[in-house]
């Protein structure tokens, strides 16, 4: 929250007093909020009636979490308005992390998520490894991919998608409608969908690419949903709500990872255990995951991702330069979808079974706090974004100790969306550029500014 | 024949609804040009304000007069949501005036599912049936086999609907506070220079809308007898559909999107098909904005370099 230049000085004069009475107004705030939602809960009776529990330790809580918030902040900020001057460009300029710090932190986690199945097997045994790797490795790997190719839409052309899971979906139900319709295998589903969900981005982004930021959003996520509900809907192709199932698995060229005499085990002389398919299904993803990395990095020291740069940066003055914006957004559009479109097909063919259930913009906004969290454009910042919330959550199964805590009905995961809405309004407040860094544009004329050029229009220069 | 008017009724109430959560958006897009994206929630949250509190009054305290108790519901109602919309601007949208242009859009999604979120955890994840209430109707023509009822219920909606608005537009239209706002929404920094609290003014602006978010909220809950924590976001993409149907930043507009927007929801799901209903609305949303941006009443949108 910015301090306005009146509560600073007040601050200073009275600091104790000042940050109490302030304190104490943020606490009646929380009160006042949170009297009726939190203090009454609504429950059914046996007789389906509505009847009021109060739970009025929850407002206690608020009241204190408030109370003591804005007192540690007011202290926090009479500490460092002391010492840092009151017009503070620093904190919205460009900020990356430096090159050799970039390079170190991706070869540690390169070898950290090749080694990482292996880790896991020797640090909890074959039993607990099928968890770490399934849950967590498999599990944050899609979700690192997503990042990946929503970043190259949002990150790299400035286009706020709020409908990134369309395309997902797109490439998931195309695996499964093509490999029950045709009988084909994952290995030509894969590339098959990749490209179907390409077509898409461009069949979808062609109309709407001319539409300002916001407008833009909001057009992506009415697609979105669309496509959800065209696929509750059409219940002879998508079976609806019931979903498909029976998707072929993966193969390790032509060998099925099944206990048979054909089979990866066997053909290998092993011993079978479903293992082996997790960990040839975590390389995989990884390899999809590099590969999408791989690309963008390339793309972005190509005429078009330069081009992609400008435009985040400046439309208007892209276009005065005469680069055609359209074809430049549909490209970024289309190479993102195609990237949602390859990780919904792994995650067709891991699962083997899809429902709209797992498309709904919760997913989409899942997606896209990763990609602002991490920092814009910035592809370890993604990485580390995902790690941190999707390995955060499945942590947040883990911690059965509360229970003991709070009693048998809490559960952890069920705030896990709160704590990812409350994180994204912090991480803005705070540090608006992303919370782990921020890429700004590869390519200068003579010499990096100072101050970005988007930041001297907010009047910073 | 018969059938049609009651489509258009009942399209009539639901736009009303529908018109009262536009105004929210359209001011907020007017006056900082941002899409107020947890509207929605917020209009979600009231809901619950309302039925806890007429919960709390009918059975707890055993108010025996309905309509007293609907209007105190009311008036609180509107209160705690204009706090909680008040709040919110403080916290999670003011910080980021002059941020790069997606930074509040963004915190607006995360308020959103926060909003969302919180009241799932608060209030569980069922949906919950209010008590039946106004539920006797009017018989207008029994004639060709098919009944066209009004309901107290639509009466009392649109009837609420009419005069808010009337008390709205006069407030917009003929007070210092709408001047102010009409001011900023032309040239914020001009209005500062002039002695324009500005940031008072938007504070208001929020408090206006959830007010008739509000309004919404309880009638929305008269009219379904259900609410539900996942009732932020489909009637929050309806009305801002309304408000950029109507034209973004126009109050008339607003109430004229809502209720056409009303009406071809009715009337899809009566002629053609129920499940496509949503469908038929993100359409118009997509379609309104692709060729009408400026929508029925806007005004065309100028981009100043």
């Amino acid at each position: 929250m910015a301090v306005a230049p009146a509560e600073l000085s007040s601050t200073k004069a009275r600091p104790l007093t000042a940050a109490l009475k302030q304190a104490l107004g943020a606490a009646l705030l929380a009160f006042g909020l949170s009297v009726p939602i939190l203090a009454l809960r609504t429950e059914q009776d046996i007789s389906n009636r509505l009847v009021l529990q109060p739970r009025w330790s929850y407002v206690l809580i608020a009241v204190l979490l408030a109370f003591f918030g804005r007192l540690l902040y007011l202290t926090y900020a009479a500490a460092t308005a002391n010492r840092a001057p009151r017009v503070r460009v620093r904190a919205l300029t460009t900020r990356t992390v430096s090159a050799g710090f970039a390079q170190f932190v991706s070869v540690v986690g390169l070898l950290a998520l090749l080694l990482y199945p292996w880790i896991a097997l020797s640090i909890v045994g074959r039993a607990g490894a099928i968890k770490w790797i399934d849950n967590f490795g498999i599990q944050i790997m899609i979700y690192i991919m997503l990042g990946w190719g929503l970043n190259i839409v949002v990150g790299l052309a400035g286009l706020l998608d709020l409908g990134y899971v369309a395309f997902y979906a797109v490439g998931a139900y195309s695996t499964a409608l093509l490999a029950h319709t045709f009988g084909l295998s994952f290995w030509i589903c894969l590339p098959l969908a990749g490209i179907l969900a390409a077509f898409w981005g461009v069949l979808l982004g062609f109309p709407v690419l001319r539409l300002r930021g916001d407008y833009l959003a909001i057009v992506t996520l009415a697609f979105g949903e669309i496509i959800r509900l065209v696929l509750i809907n059409w219940v002879p192709v998508t079976n609806g709500y019931a979903g498909i199932s029976g998707i072929p698995r993966p193969t390790f060229f032509g060998l099925p990872f099944n206990a048979s005499d054909q089979g990866f085990a066997a053909f290998f002389g092993l011993e079978f255990t479903p293992l082996h398919r997790l960990i040839f299904l975590f390389y995989l993803i990884l390899a999809l995951a590099l590969l999408t990395n791989w690309v963008t990095l390339r793309l972005r020291r190509l005429p078009v991702g330069r081009a992609w740069e400008a435009l985040r940066e400046d439309e208007i003055a892209c276009r005065s330069l005469g680069i055609n914006t359209t074809n430049t957004k549909l490209t970024a559009f289309a190479i993102g979808a195609g990237f949602g479109g390859f990780a919904g097909s792994f995650f067709a063919a891991r699962q083997g079974f899809i429902s709209p259930e797992s498309f709904t913009f919760i997913e989409s906004a899942v997606v896209l706090a990763i990609v602002v969290l991490g920092g814009m454009g910035s592809q370890i910042g993604v990485a580390i974004a995902a790690i941190a919330m999707i390995g955060g959550t499945e942590i947040l199964r883990e911690l059965d100790w509360l229970k003991d805590i709070f009693g048998p009905a809490f559960d952890p995961t069920q705030y896990r969306m709160l704590i990812f809405g409350l994180a994204m309004v912090l991480v803005m407040i705070w540090k608006p550029r992303g919370l782990i860094s921020y890429r700004s544009p590869s390519i200068f004329l003579r010499e990096k500014k100072k101050v970005r050029a988007d930041l001297v229009r907010e009047g910073h220069g | 024949m018969e059938y049609l008017a009651q489509q258009l009724i009942n399209g009539l109430t639901l736009g009303s609804i529908y018109g009262l959560i536009a105004i929210g958006y359209t001011m907020v897009f007017g006056i900082i040009g941002m899409v107020n994206f947890a509207h929605g929630d917020v209009f979600m949250v009231s809901t619950f304000i309302a039925l806890i509190f007429l919960l709390a009054l009918t059975q707890v305290l055993g108010l025996g007069s309905l309509a007293v108790a609907l209007f105190i519901v009311l008036i609180l109602a509107m209160l705690l949501t204009s706090v909680w919309s008040w709040a919110i601007e403080r916290f999670a949208y003011r910080p980021l005036r002059g941020s790069f242009r997606l930074a509040p859009m963004i915190s607006a999604i995360g308020m959103s599912i926060f909003l969302a979120n919180l009241v799932q955890v608060a209030q569980g994840p069922r949906n919950k049936p209010s008590p039946s209430m106004l539920s006797d109707v009017i018989i207008l023509s029994d004639g060709g086999g098919y009944t066209v009822t009004l309901s107290y219920k639509q009466i009392l909606i649109v009837a609420v609907t009419a005069v808010l608005l009337t008390a709205f537009w006069y407030v917009v239209q003929h007070t210092s506070l709408g001047r102010a706002q009409r001011a900023c929404e032309q040239d914020r920094r001009m209005a500062a220079l002039l002695g324009v609290d500005v940031d008072r003014t938007i504070s208001l602006t929020f408090v206006m809308g959830a007010a008739l978010a509000a309004v919404a909220g309880l009638m929305f809950m008269i009219y379904y007898g259900v609410v539900s924590f996942s009732d932020g976001f489909v009637p929050g993409v309806k009305a801002f559909t309304a408000a950029v149907l109507g034209g973004i930043g126009s109050l008339p507009g607003a109430v004229l999107g809502g209720i056409l927007i009303g009406l071809i929801e009715t009337l899809w799901s009566a002629y053609f098909s129920i499940d496509y209903k949503d469908v038929a609305t993100f359409s118009i949303l997509a379609i309104t904005l692709i060729f009408l941006p400026s929508g029925l009443l806007g005004k065309p949108d100028v981009e100043k370099v």
